[in-house]
């Protein structure tokens, strides 16, 4: 149990993690981290990276759609621009990741800025229609433009490299993925404490108010399509380092739809929301093959069998997340860790 | 004689063929009190949204501290020192007290984005002396340090209001405009936003334009009233100038029965002290 968590000055007030508890959870949060990769199976440690690199783009899609209410079905096409650059900038200009990564990052950023004019125009099911349409274009470009894409073969990544070390293992990406993540996700965390991240919520819940307050509709809603496409331009960009190829059916439509159904099952516009749904949305489909996998001595073609099964399932978990908590996985967190800082009293 | 601060010259404004307000000039002196009055669909918000630049009028113009201000963006007016708050509570409701507050400083704050990502040095002494500000200024001054921390939308009525007023403060107004920041709230808490509205004023020095329909209020804190109907200015003046305008009379009840309206105002104004 803890009694209160009274600070006494505005900076311990404002700071991320207030009490002692947090930060003994914190650490041992990095220490798990940190020894994860050791003790893990080469499978387990396959995902631990997806999960890293899906964080990285819900967090993304989250700042965007989450926090500043402007809905995207771009998303995945901005992971897809982010794959390109960065596969391009290391076979062709010999960069390392720490180079190519930002750069392609903010070439998508340029791309989310482009794509996200119309919002200035229109909103909801409109702009989500013109979001999409610009994914469309971006997967037209990335088939057609074969000098550079490679057309429907895509191209291989030969160059993977870090500050010259070679990218070739799970464990290598694993360490480069994770930290990105973590700052990726304290970067947002940060907005939300600044002048920034309040202007984005103000523009989500009433745009109109907010201007009569001083602030610039325009400046803030592209700010936030070219931060949240930085975010997805990096996530494309190691998801190529990790895969070493890309192809236009990388990043299909799925992905923008992957990608918003994680942010609203583990709670829009929070901080842990994306985190934890990027984890449900990677590791509950791979928990359902495993778990086919059981029934296979028994049932020999189970897998052909149950595949469709599986994608049912997948949905219907989804489904009953949301009517079950509309607010998500992170409001499911909020609610235990309150009970359990109240126990033993009732609440 | 006090400077005017705010004037406006012939705004008229339609939409489509309705015409909600023609030929609106008058003027807000420095340091007082304006109450602007008139019955229900006068076009008061109308003029409100037209000063802080959502609507644009068809014609007129509007000078802040003598410069013409009629073509700029409404964020630019609220960084000039136009501030406001609305007739329906428009709070941002995914955000604490102090956040909502906080954002009024919005167009004051230099923080850019890799600095509020990273939350280096600048940005972080920047959110301080803004808390400090916030805490030390407003939320003192309104008494409501006891909410700061809780959501918007789970507050009563009649503190969203004062946290309406907080955050207009929060802009370093220069002119004050409220619509109606009394309605719907009960006689204590009526008292209250008084109180506030004057300490502002005579404490601060802060010019305020309200929009009000309790007519108690108006007479009683107001230095000048402005009378509105069908979206024609048909008084202004002294309270009790107005108060006995036959325009005003008959504005307020139709026709006729002048005495009633008489022993409503002067019942209400009495009442109120
Ligand atoms: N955006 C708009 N489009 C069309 N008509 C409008 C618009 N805004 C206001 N009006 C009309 O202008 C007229 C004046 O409205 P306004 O809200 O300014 O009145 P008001 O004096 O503030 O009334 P109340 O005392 O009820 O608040 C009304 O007839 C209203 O329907
Ligand atoms: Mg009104």
């Amino acid at each position: 149990m803890r009694i209160g968590d009274a600070v006494s000055t505005y900076p311990s007030d404002e700071a991320i993690f207030r009490t002692q508890t947090q930060k003994v959870w914190m650490g041992i949060f990095i220490a798990t981290l940190l020894t994860f990769p050791f003790v893990s199976s080469p499978y387990t440690l396959f995902l631990a990276c997806l999960v890293g690199i899906a964080v990285i783009s819900a967090t993304g899609l989250n700042i965007l759609v989450g926090l500043t209410g402007q809905i995207s079905l771009g998303h995945g096409g901005f992971m897809g621009v982010g794959a390109y650059t960065a596969v391009w900038l290391a076979d062709n200009m010999g960069m390392g990741l720490a180079l190519s990564m930002p750069l392609a990052g903010l070439l998508t950023a340029a791309v989310g800025v482009v794509v996200g004019l119309p919002s200035l125009r229109v909103k909801g099911l409109y702009l989500a229609i013109a979001t999409m349409a610009a994914s469309v274009i971006l997967h037209f470009i990335f088939v057609h433009w074969e000098p550079v894409t490679g057309g429907n073969a895509g191209i291989n990544l030969q160059n993977a490299n870090i500050f010259g070390i070679n990218l070739n293992s799970d464990l290598r990406m694993y360490f480069v993925v994770v930290p990105l993540a973590i700052i990726a996700v304290l970067g947002e965390r940060n907005l939300l404490r600044t002048r920034i991240g309040r202007a984005f919520i103000a523009v989500r819940d009433r745009d109109i108010s907010a201007e009569v307050l001083g602030v610039d509709l325009l400046r803030y809603k592209l700010m936030s399509f070219g931060l949240s496409s930085f975010y997805a331009g990096c996530a494309g960009a190691l998801w190529a380092y990790f895969f070493k190829v890309v192809t236009p059916e990388s990043f299909p439509l799925d992905t923008s739809i992957f990608y918003l159904a994680a942010i609203i099952v583990g709670g829009m516009g929070t901080v842990l929301g994306p985190i934890l749904g990027a984890i449900f949305m990677t590791l509950v489909p791979e928990i359902l093959k495993i778990l086919t996998a059981v029934v296979v001595p028994i049932l020999p073609n189970a897998q052909v069998l149950l595949s469709p099964v599986r994608v049912v399932v997948f949905g219907a978990l989804i489904v009953g997340f949301l009517l079950y908590e509309p607010h998500g996985m992170a409001e499911m967190w909020r609610r235990t860790r309150r009970y359990s800082h109240l126990w033993p009293f009732k609440t | 004689m006090a400077d005017d601060i705010l004037e406006l010259k012939g705004i008229s404004l339609s939409f489509g063929g309705l015409k909600v307000l023609s030929d609106v000039s008058f003027t807000v002196p420095e340091g007082k009190i304006t109450a602007i009055v008139g019955p229900n669909g006068a076009g008061k918000t109308s003029l409100f949204n037209a000063i802080s630049g959502f609507y644009k009028p068809q014609a007129g113009e509007i000078f802040f501290k003598g410069e013409n201000i009629g073509h700029l963006h409404p964020p630019k007016r609220a960084k000039l020192g136009l501030a406001r708050s609305f007739q329906n509570i428009a709070l941002f409701r995914g955000m604490t007290v102090l956040d909502n507050i906080k954002l009024g400083a919005h167009s004051h704050l230099k923080t850019g984005l890799l600095a509020a990502l990273f939350y280096i040095g600048k940005a972080q002494r920047e959110e301080m002396a803004l808390r400090e500000e916030v805490e030390t200024k407003i939320i003192d001054f309104l008494e409501i340090d006891h909410i700061r921390n809780m959501s918007v939308a789970s507050l009563a009525y009649g503190l969203q209001k004062r946290v309406e007023l907080a955050r207009a403060l929060a802009i370093g107004p220069q002119v004050l405009l409220l619509d109606e920041p009394v309605a719907g709230m009960n006689r204590e808490e009526k008292e209250d936003m008084a109180r506030f509205i004057l300490d502002l004023n005579q404490e601060w020095g802060m010019t305020v334009l309200m929009v009000e329909h309790d007519m108690g209020m108006v007479m009683d804190i107001s230095d000048k009233v402005v009378v509105l109907n069908f979206g024609q200015l048909i008084a202004q003046g002294t309270a009790e100038d107005v108060k006995n305008d036959p325009e005003v009379i008959k504005a307020y009840l139709g026709s006729g029965n002048v005495s009633d309206m008489r022993r409503r105002l002067g019942v209400e104004a009495a009442g109120s002290e």
